[in-house]
């Protein structure tokens, strides 16, 4: 399989807080890449790393085999990743249709009319259809993270970022997120997705990484992963046969 | 409900009606010269400037967030190029407005790249600071007139037309045609993917970022534009005053305070504010004229009220409680079949 993306020894610090300490991975195409870790571990800023929105101190990533180490966040975008955000960041004084009309006409450089009827086809999915024209100020947390996913799905990524996407959210609330994200990542979209509902991350991943203190501790097949020692007390606190 | 079933408008009743009913202000007003006295001409001609001017900095403050108080600048670059050109340059007094937006675009190109350097309240203070510089690297002109200005030869203004008549209402429908093109201006290109681009950069600049939008291009154009036009309307200003001087040119007061007011009492951030704001402008104006500088302070109060009492100014208000739109901007999603259940 060919790697999507790959991060190459990327390291970025903010002072003597280190967020990325020489990280390396790939996600392959087809893949659906979940990343754990404690809070403050540089999963988000893993996430802004790799879109652009904060430039590494040293390092390269590579999309589609491109070097984009210094290629801006618009441009990335444009060349097919998007993401979702932790606090979601509406543009509260537009229509939720008029939210994702934006991101399939920019991101996804679509013609306005060609977009309007791809748009109502993706709130559909995402169940946001009946809220088309609330102004996205107005949504509940649920939709608002809905939101989120349907403007990353409207700019028709071949790699979808999620982060933490179902935090928040109750049991059943979760549980249809869950299975809208399984039907996208069933079309054959990547996905890296970062989030601490483990159970929801857990129905949806191929492959798992925990990250602490902007390392990698761990990747490999989910449930192995978990299961590992190292992992449990790192990131659940849980001592080990004690 | 299915996704078959649903359709996309921008269009209302509401809309339509606007449509309409602009349509007939717009002909009452070309036909003014027939119907207005000389007096009545010259106000709603200067009403139209400022119409133009706001739209145009509501353009640039209210949707791509570039708060500038220096845009005097270009009213008065714009002015006083309509003077060189003519004067020095043999021009057309018409050809030499659209010359000076030309010349606008090009000063406002280092310009921009000069004070996009600087965020919020510095941008702000940095594009005074640059009006500034603008109005006394004019007084230093002497075949402008230096500091003291300027007058129009009288050559030039009779070769707008032979007759004051004549003269009068080309001046009057230069200014009209000013606002209907910025207004027809502004609401294509916001109706268009890149107006679109721009609310959102309005809304959330991080997110718009990550959606792929340009954000530094977009702005760095709409100045540009913007600047540009400003310019174009400076010197139909100048060329109905028939005088400049660097102090009328470049006052912050008139070009830029006035301006602010009318954008904010009437609604940022949408088209029909400024249109609002300067109705109300010119009426407070027109009423209170006799008071002298208490007219100033009732301005004062007005705007410390309406920015308190209704921070989104006066179409905010009317559009917030009635959910209206005069300028069909918004997508709406609608049932093919009106009485059809979800």
């Amino acid at each position: 399989m060919a790697a999507l993306l790959q991060l190459e020894k990327v390291t970025k610090s903010f002072g003597a807080v280190t967020v990325a300490d020489a990280m390396s991975f790939e996600v392959n195409a087809g893949e659906a890449l979940g990343v754990i870790g404690p809070n403050g571990a540089g999963k988000t800023s893993m996430f802004n790393l790799i879109t652009g929105t904060l430039a590494p101190d040293s390092g390269k990533l590579l999309f589609e085999d491109v070097d984009i180490t210094n290629t801006s966040a618009a441009k990335r975008c444009r060349a097919g990743m998007a993401r979702s955000f932790q606090v979601p960041q509406p543009f509260s004084g537009l229509t939720v249709f008029e939210n994702a009309m934006i991101a399939a006409t920019q991101a996804g450089g679509m013609s306005s009319r060609a977009a309007e009827s791809f748009c109502i086809d993706v709130l559909h999915q995402t169940e946001l259809l009946d809220r088309a024209n609330t102004l996205a100020g107005g949504l509940t947390l649920l939709g608002r993270k809905r939101l989120e996913l349907t403007r990353a799905l409207c700019a028709r990524p071949s790699l979808l970022m999620l982060d933490e996407i179902a935090g928040g959210l109750t049991e059943a609330e979760c549980t249809s997120l869950v299975q809208t994200i399984k039907d996208i990542h069933g079309r054959g979209v990547t996905i890296i997705w970062i989030e601490h509902v483990v159970h929801a991350l857990l129905a949806v991943v191929d492959k798992l990484m925990v990250i602490d203190f902007g390392r990698k501790i761990a990747e490999g097949e989910p449930r192995a992963i978990m299961e590992s020692p190292e992992v449990q007390e790192i990131y659940l606190g849980i001592e080990v046969d004690a | 409900m299915s996704t078959s079933d649903l359709q996309v408008t921008r269009k209302s009743p509401v809309t339509t009606v606007a449509a309409i009913l602009g349509l007939i202000v717009l002909i009452t007003l070309v036909a003014a010269p027939y119907w207005a006295g000389r007096a009545d001409m010259r106000l709603m001609g200067e009403i139209f400037l400022y119409l133009a001017l706001a739209s145009l900095w509501n353009l640039m403050a209210g949707y791509a967030g570039l708060v500038s108080v220096g845009q005097q600048a270009y009213v008065g670059f714009g002015g006083y190029m309509l003077f060189a050109l003519t004067m020095f340059g043999g021009l057309h007094p018409i050809g030499a407005i659209a010359v000076a937006g030309v010349l606008g675009a090009v000063i406002a190109l280092p310009v921009a790249f000069l004070i996009f350097r600087l965020r919020g309240a510095y941008f702000a203070i940095g594009t005074w600071v640059i009006a500034e510089v603008f109005r006394l690297s004019f007084a230093q002109v002497s075949a402008l007139g230096g500091g003291s200005g300027s007058s129009l030869p009288v050559g030039i203004v009779r070769s707008l037309a032979s007759s004051r008549a004549g003269r009068e209402h080309l001046s009057y429908w230069l200014a009209l045609a000013s606002a209907v093109i910025v207004i027809a201006a502004v609401y294509f290109f916001m109706r268009s993917r890149s107006g679109l681009a721009l609310m959102a950069i309005r809304d959330n600049e991080m997110a718009a970022g990550s959606l792929g939008i340009e954000i530094w291009r977009t702005k760095f154009i709409v100045y540009i534009v913007t600047s540009a036009l400003t310019a174009m309307i400076g010197a139909l200003i100048f060329l109905q005053k028939l005088r400049i001087s660097p102090d009328a040119a470049f006052s912050v007061n008139d070009w830029t305070a006035f301006v602010i007011f009318i954008v904010v009492i009437g609604g940022i951030g949408t088209i029909e504010g400024p249109i609002i704001g300067t109705l109300v402008f010119f009426l407070l104006r027109e009423t209170l004229a006799d008071l002298g500088t208490i007219y100033l302070m009732v301005l004062g109060v007005v705007a410390i009220v309406l920015m308190l009492k209704a921070p989104k100014g006066i179409w905010g208000l009317i559009r917030s409680r009635f959910d209206l739109e005069l300028f069909p901007l918004s997508y709406r999603v609608k049932p093919n079949k009106p009485l059809r259940k979800c």
